[in-house]
């Protein structure tokens, strides 16, 4: 165990290096790794917000989304109603209409009546005056007989 | 070290070089140095390296020190150039568990704000893990390639020690250095009298001064010399079984190697992890408050 120059050789090693890996070494080490812990403590944090921020979405999504149930079933209950009335008026309507061609009818046919019953007139005035020429045969002045006809006329 | 003149006739593993001459070469350093003449350069055998005393260096450990320290403080600093704070790839990775497991032991270690200290505690971990690592190599390969190279340079023979680790001057070094700044650090937050007083005054009070000299001194350096001592011990005595395993069987040594090597991989991290665990509690208790 023989002590030389060596042991100071050493000990300024020691020191050089030291000092080397405390200026030129360590700080590289401690800025990348302190800038990691940041980045992964943002990283989280932005996880964490995001993991609330889709709670609140989804809270708000099962809201909204019961909401549209609620619109939904009111729309469709207002439909079926508006279905209801569309259907009485178009029955009211039909009803009405129904009513009005059978008073058309009605009056159409009553008009008939009267035509018929005016040809009718017509028909037995000229035929009471042939009978009766044929029973005075000879002809009946008809202009003679002009009340007389209508009167029998009226009474058909 | 014992003397082995035959270190001065072949070093190959011939007949005349026995065991114990290949430990001690495989032992000895590489040494730059002043010879007893004056004249500075390399020892040509372990009796020119002792002439040598205090004035040489080994510079094989401190070569591989330099380079494994420094080339991982460079490859680090390399890869945190690049580094993003988006998913990092394999090698950032791999360099970010490092920093964090040397961040988080002296966070828990560390009661104090002092931001060098985990830069140091990184540097200390890193370094002596390679610095440890180089045991793993087998041990004629680079000092194989060194004694090779050796003989271009006019350095036959040449001793080539590629483990910093064991060498005691490079552990010392590294655990003095730390003794200057618990010193250092003591002193700072404390004051000089808080320091003093701490020696002098605990842990008998002021009655008793020399006593709590006498007892607190060695403490204090004892810190150090264990810490270094420790290191270097371990180290050592893997390295030493390693080249026993391999002076004694030669080729043979393949499977006691590799069972001694599995065991020595629970030693080359834990003894890195050991060095600056205390690291960080000497200099922690540097900073405690003087009632303590």
């Amino acid at each position: 165990m023989d002590i030389t120059l060596t042991i100071v050789g050493q000990s300024i090693a020691f020191f050089v290096f030291w000092w080397f890996c405390q200026t030129k070494v360590w700080p590289l080490f401690a800025n990348v790794l302190d800038e990691r812990k940041k980045k992964i403590a943002e990283g989280l944090d932005a996880a964490n917000r995001a993991q609330k921020d889709l709670q609140l979405a989804q809270a708000r999504s099962t809201e909204q989304l019961k909401e549209a149930k609620v619109e939904a079933a009111e729309i469709i209950e207002s439909a079926n109603r508006r279905a209801a009335q569309i259907v009485d008026e178009a029955k009211e309507q039909a009803r009405e209409e129904g009513k009005r061609i059978i008073a058309g009818a009605h009056a159409e046919i009553e008009q008939e009546i009267n035509r018929a019953r005016e040809d009718l007139r017509e028909q037995v005035a000229s035929i009471a005056i042939a009978g009766a020429e044929k029973i005075l045969e000879r002809s009946v002045d008809r202009a003679a007989n002009e009340e007389m006809l209508n009167k029998l006329a009226a009474e058909l | 070290m014992a003397e082995s003149a035959g270190l001065e006739h072949g070093l190959e593993h011939g007949a005349e070089q026995t065991v114990q001459e290949y430990i001690q070469h495989h032992l000895s350093y590489l040494t730059f140095g002043r010879h007893p003449d004056g004249h500075w350069g390399f020892a040509h055998t372990i009796e020119e390296a002792k002439e040598m005393g205090f004035m040489a260096l080994h510079v094989d450990v401190m070569a591989w020190s330099l380079l494994l320290g420094g080339g991982a403080l460079l490859f680090f600093r390399y890869i945190g150039r690049k580094a993003t704070a988006d998913v990092p790839n394999g090698v950032q990775n791999f360099v970010e568990s490092i920093f964090e497991f040397v961040d988080s032991r002296v966070q828990e270690g560390f009661d104090h704000k002092n931001p060098t200290i985990a830069p140091l505690a990184l540097t200390i971990f890193v370094w002596i893990l390679l610095m440890n690592t180089m045991d793993l190599v087998p041990v004629d390969w680079l000092p194989g390639v060194a004694a090779w190279f050796g003989v271009f340079v006019g350095q036959e023979h040449m001793s080539f020690k590629v483990v910093p680790t064991t060498d005691p001057n490079v552990t010392l070094g590294m655990s003095f250095s730390v003794f200057i700044l618990i010193i250092y650090y003591s002193i700072k937050n404390k004051g000089v009298g808080g320091f003093l007083s701490e020696l002098a005054f605990h842990p008998f009070g002021k009655w008793m001064l020399p006593f709590n000299l006498l007892i607190e001194i060695p403490t204090l350096l004892a810190k150090p010399i264990s810490l270094g001592l420790r290191l270097f011990g371990n180290l050592y005595a893997g390295e030493l079984l390693f080249l026993v395993i391999a002076g004694l069987l030669g080729l043979y040594q393949l499977p006691f190697h590799f069972i001694w090597a599995v065991f020595h991989i629970l030693v080359v991290p834990l003894q890195a992890f050991v060095f600056m665990m205390l690291t960080i509690v000497y200099l922690n208790a540097a900073h405690d408050s003087p009632q303590h």
